[in-house]
């Protein structure tokens, strides 16, 4: 029985294999609709995410499964005290395959080593978030057709911000990719993962300034700056407007970038970007419903 | 300072000065009822000033604590008078329960019947990260 709990627990074999699913469920979905006929997916979600809570179910759904579960911990008898652990054993009675988000970063881990049934994780704090990285994957992969020798900028919150954490390792694993991190300094990429991109060779740069790499980038990640991770409002609302995408700043940038953000957004994407035949992130809402549909049939072996 | 040498034990010489203490309680000796010495400051060429510890039993010593709290150490078995083994502990792969992870976002923090795992993620710096958070283990 597999697990879902971090990107890198799947190998580039796998993540090709989940991507032409996906491909294959966009071109022809009604060979999907019944495959999941009588299965159900519990959607434990300790800390509410209505757009992941909804593309899960949305994919489940889809898959003519159905879904159970709930979006506020204080809906749960976690209120009441009762572990994860305990939570997922419970649940495993009821569901044939379960999501969840956590707001403490390894619970999903730990409910993977209890649970009797496949653990999607949708998010655990600020740690990792991979079923956003396969939909990252899936839209870079249908906009780009390569995962290799292109260059990558990632601008915002990227040291809290979990969607990047994830990115970096995923694209890592692919030939001549170059990163270009862009942050203000308070919340730059963590030390641990500049000391492991370096010991692994891989080619990146950090910079303050978005306007000046702009016309190097295949692809520009914008990311918010989470009210969420701050334990400080003054820092929060020091930072929150530091990097925001405009029409202008676009001028200089390739004609086929790929403007990405994991969404929702906050103001950090000018909303008349959306017009932009560059903006690809409600094609990443899209692509990550998809890709959940061919994860969810991964785990569950449905043939 | 004299004290006399042991005949069946265990001596774990070279201690950094000032550690033989935290290693005797991580080791818990303080459980044990056998004679048990603990000479700190004793002076080592190599060293200058060094902490010795000498444990008059066969015990099971905990190499995984040994390494992780001082991997300079060196180990003497004895048995029947005479040294039988002598060895450096190394860095532990694994720490399970040993330290706790710091991370107050880590679900470690809320739920206190998971044990503590620790993994090596660098044997040249000896960094040690929480298997659920991958939060660094504070020194």
């Amino acid at each position: 029985m597999r697990s879902l709990i971090d990107i890198v627990d799947l190998s580039v074999e796998e993540i090709t294999e989940l991507i032409d699913t996906a491909n294959d469920i966009i071109a022809n979905p009604e060979k999907y609709c019944e495959k999941c006929r009588h299965k159900k997916l519990a959607t434990l979600f300790f800390e509410p995410s209505t757009r992941t809570r909804l593309s899960f179910e949305a994919a489940m759904l889809e898959l003519g499964g159905n879904v159970i579960g709930f979006s506020a911990a204080n809906n749960s008898s976690a209120a009441k005290g009762e572990s994860v652990s305990d939570t997922v054993r419970t649940v495993g009675c009821y569901a044939d395959i379960i999501a969840m988000r956590h707001p403490k970063e390894g619970a999903p881990m730990i409910a993977s080593m209890r649970s009797p049934v496949p653990i999607i994780n949708a998010g655990d704090g600020g740690h990792n978030h991979p079923t956003q990285t396969l939909a990252d994957l899936l839209t870079i992969q249908r906009e780009k057709g390569r995962f290799d020798h292109l260059t990558v900028g990632l601008c915002g919150d990227l040291k809290f911000g979990r969607t990047v954490h994830s990115l970096i390792h995923a694209l890592s694993r692919y030939e001549g990719v170059h990163f270009v991190m862009i942050s203000p300094e308070e919340l730059r990429v963590p030390e641990y993962m500049i000391q492991e991109m370096q010991k692994n060779g891989i080619s990146y740069e950090e910079t303050r300034s978005l306007e000046e790499v702009m016309p190097q980038l295949d692809i520009l990640y914008m990311t918010r700056v989470q009210r969420e991770r701050f334990f400080n409002e003054a820092d929060y609302i020091r930072l929150k407007d530091s990097y925001i995408l405009t029409l202008d700043k676009l001028e200089t940038a390739k004609k086929d970038l790929c403007v990405m953000h994991p969404l929702p957004r906050v103001n950090e994407i000018s909303v008349a970007v959306d017009d932009d035949p560059r903006a690809c992130y409600f094609k990443q809402v899209s692509n990550g419903k998809y890709i959940r549909m061919a994860l969810i049939l991964k785990l569950l072996e449905v043939e | 300072m004299k004290i006399d040498s042991i005949t069946n034990g265990v001596v774990i010489d070279h201690i950094l000065a000032g550690k033989g203490m935290e290693l005797y309680h991580f080791l818990h000796l303080d459980s044990m009822d056998c004679s048990i010495a603990l000479i700190k400051n004793a002076p080592s060429q190599k060293m200058g000033k060094k902490d010795i510890i000498k444990v008059d039993t066969a015990l099971d010593l905990d190499l995984d604590i040994l390494g992780y709290v001082d991997p300079g150490v060196t180990v003497n078995i004895i048995r029947d008078g005479v040294l039988i083994e002598k060895f450096h502990p190394q860095l532990p792969e694994k720490l399970t329960n040993i330290i706790q992870c710091k991370n107050p976002r880590c679900i470690t923090s809320v739920e206190q019947e998971i044990p503590h795992i620790f993994k090596l993620t660098d044997r040249e710096h000896g960094t040690y990260r929480c298997i659920y958070c991958e939060s660094k283990a504070k020194e």
